[in-house]
């Protein structure tokens, strides 16, 4: 374009821009209301409702700032964020690993491996109240499954989810178990979208596995890569039914998450002021932490 | 599959002549398919334990599960046909996923779209809001969603049970990474032939992002059919009550036969897995059709 036509264009360009705010409101606004009414909106009153003292049933009290401050100084807050970090750091790299494993087997042409994809993929659809009276059976520390199979090896297991320490071992391994069909799901979608050509290229370079793995595989994956660690660390610190289901926060509060507690708060107790105040710690934390992954994308994630 | 050899490794399905296995490609492969199995037997127990306990009329909790069914019967399924309104619920919870799957595929697809192909300004912000409505738990966020349907009079009704979740961060961000990976070079070549963008839309991202998209239905679908919270608090009729109240009810009401609950389990598993297995055929295809290289 010279720099005439461009001169040319100038008050065109002026209604192209009124019509392109309207397409941007086209595509943007079914989701951006919906949203703005019944998440965001929602999320404003619970900001609100942590500034007061609320029951539930009678009227709020303002107290300003002092389910914050009393949040603060209890030593259960920080255990709770604690437990839950922990959950997130063992959760994380077991479901990561082991849905990508996954997903690169069944992506080969192997037989029988729609089938084996509908069977890894079975836990995810299995409510967590199933669940949790399975695992609770297989770790059940004297007759259970596991402890037999170690006993086999002259190990005697530990007391799994009876044990504080052991606890929240249980709750990853089988939040972990449940979840891998997911990764699976999403890292095989992702790996639909690399071409084939580049592994052609790749082997005429002569590169092996793991150097195409490395080289061809993660990098071109990794936009999924980026949206499985993003969600997962979302849901993680929001981690809630497994515990629920299988221990309820113990032994001992042993594996009391940040949820559990503010399920508790506001169930239990009839605290949900203090909850509300809760929830929005643990929002600016996932906030916080979703913002380093977004900034840091672009050292690592490769849109094609 | 005549002439397409697997050459080991992962997403390589290349089309060469055909060889002979050498031996430690034959041995690698074996050990695949064992891990493979193995696995699968570790994931598929569970669900089989479900289905023995729904014909093993004398099973209880009490006991160890057992993987042999005692005096296997179709009772569980009867009596949850004859005694509870199942059938009615799961029809209920059926309309329900469909038409939060349809309308999740609409708002998604099209925020998607805008997050990952239209300039504006604030794109970034706004897209970094529509995250932050995944980050509250829920279980705080009922008691002002509750208040706020009840102003507009949506209580106990399907409706009020739709609206929250007629839009989802999490299938908007599913798709927004889907279309960023659709090369640039296909809307270039679209907008000389004159496409604007609701057509560069719908024929040329929608076609290429079938995986993506096919995911988006399991996983709303899955997420609607599940829902449990939200629903119960809602719905107060017994005649909206949805498939995952329901089962919560037979766990109550059926105490100690547990072959009923488990009935209703393996009928609340079966038509996601059938789902998921009919989406699989589109997720696997999506490249294949899509043309491009």
């Amino acid at each position: 374009m010279t720099v005439q036509d461009a001169a040319l264009t100038t008050r065109p360009r002026k209604k192209v821009s009124a019509r392109h705010v309207l397409t941007v409101l086209a595509f943007l606004l079914p989701s951006a209301i919906p949203l703005a009414l019944f998440s965001l909106g929602p999320m404003i009153a619970s900001a609100w409702v942590s500034l007061n003292q609320w029951n539930l049933l009678s009227a709020m009290k303002w107290v300003g700032l002092s389910n914050y401050i009393h949040l603060f100084s209890d030593p259960t807050t920080g255990a709770v964020f604690l437990h839950t970090v922990y959950y997130i750091v063992g959760y994380l790299p077991l479901v990561y690993i082991g849905g990508l494993a996954l997903a690169l087997a069944l992506n080969t042409a192997l037989k029988g491996r729609s089938l084996l994809r509908g069977i890894y993929f079975l836990p995810v659809v299995t409510s967590w109240i199933v669940v949790a009276v399975i695992w609770r059976w297989l770790l059940a520390p004297d007759s259970g499954v596991v402890n037999t199979v170690l006993g086999f090896f002259g190990i005697t297991g530990p007391g799994w989810w009876t044990d504080p320490t052991w606890a929240m071992p249980s709750i990853i391994i089988a939040s972990a178990w449940k979840d891998i069909g997911f990764v699976m799901v999403i890292l095989l979608a992702g790996l639909q979208s690399i071409p084939t050509d580049m592994y052609d290229a790749a082997k005429v370079d002569g590169a092996g596995w793991w150097r195409r793995l490395f080289s061809v595989t993660l990098p071109l994956l990794s936009p999924s890569t980026f949206f499985v660690v993003v969600i997962s660390l979302i849901n993680g610190f929001q981690v809630f039914d497994q515990v629920y289901a299988m221990t309820a926060g113990g032994p001992n509060g042993s594996s009391e998450v940040v949820v559990e507690e503010i399920y508790d708060l506001t169930f239990r107790y009839s605290q949900a002021g203090t909850a509300s105040a809760l929830s929005w710690m643990l929002f600016i934390v996932i906030l916080a932490v979703t913002v380093i992954q977004i900034r840091g994308q672009r050292r690592w994630v490769n849109y094609g | 599959m005549a002439d397409v050899v697997v050459v080991a490794g992962p997403a390589l399905t290349i089309p060469v002549r055909r060889h002979r296995m050498t031996g430690s490609e034959l041995a690698k492969r074996v050990a695949l398919y064992v891990v493979l199995v193995v696995g699968a037997a570790l994931m598929v127990f569970p669900f089989v334990w479900t289905i023995i306990t729904s014909i093993s009329p004398e099973a209880s909790l009490t006991v160890s599960p057992s993987l042999i069914p005692t005096d296997p019967s179709l009772s569980g399924y009867a009596e949850l046909f004859a005694n509870t309104p199942f059938a009615v619920v799961v029809a209920n919870s059926l309309g329900l996923a469909v038409v939060t799957t349809v309308i999740q595929l609409f708002t998604g697809s099209t925020a998607a779209y805008a997050f990952s192909r239209l300039q504006f300004r604030g794109r970034t912000v706004v897209f970094g809001i529509y995250l932050a409505t995944m980050m509250i738990p829920l279980q705080v966020l009922i008691v002002p969603l509750f208040s706020e349907l009840k102003v507009f009079g949506l209580l106990d009704s399907y409706v009020g049970v739709l609206l929250p979740s007629l839009a989802s961060a999490f299938g908007i961000f599913l798709l927004r990474q889907a279309i960023n990976q659709v090369p640039r070079e296909l809307d270039e070549a679209a907008t000389l032939d004159g496409a604007g963008h609701f057509r560069i839309f719908w024929t040329i991202i929608l076609p290429n992002i079938r995986p993506a998209l096919a995911t988006l239905v399991v996983f709303a679908f899955m997420g609607s059919w599940n829902n449990f919270l939200w629903p119960l608090i809602v719905l107060s009729s017994p005649q909206l009550q949805t498939l995952p109240i329901a089962l919560a009810n037979l766990q109550g009401q059926y105490t100690t036969q547990w072959d009923v609950v488990m009935a209703g389990s393996v009928i609340s598993i079966l038509p996601m897995l059938a789902l998921y297995i009919f989406a699989q055929k589109y997720i696997i295809q999506g490249v294949a059709s899509s043309g491009i290289k």
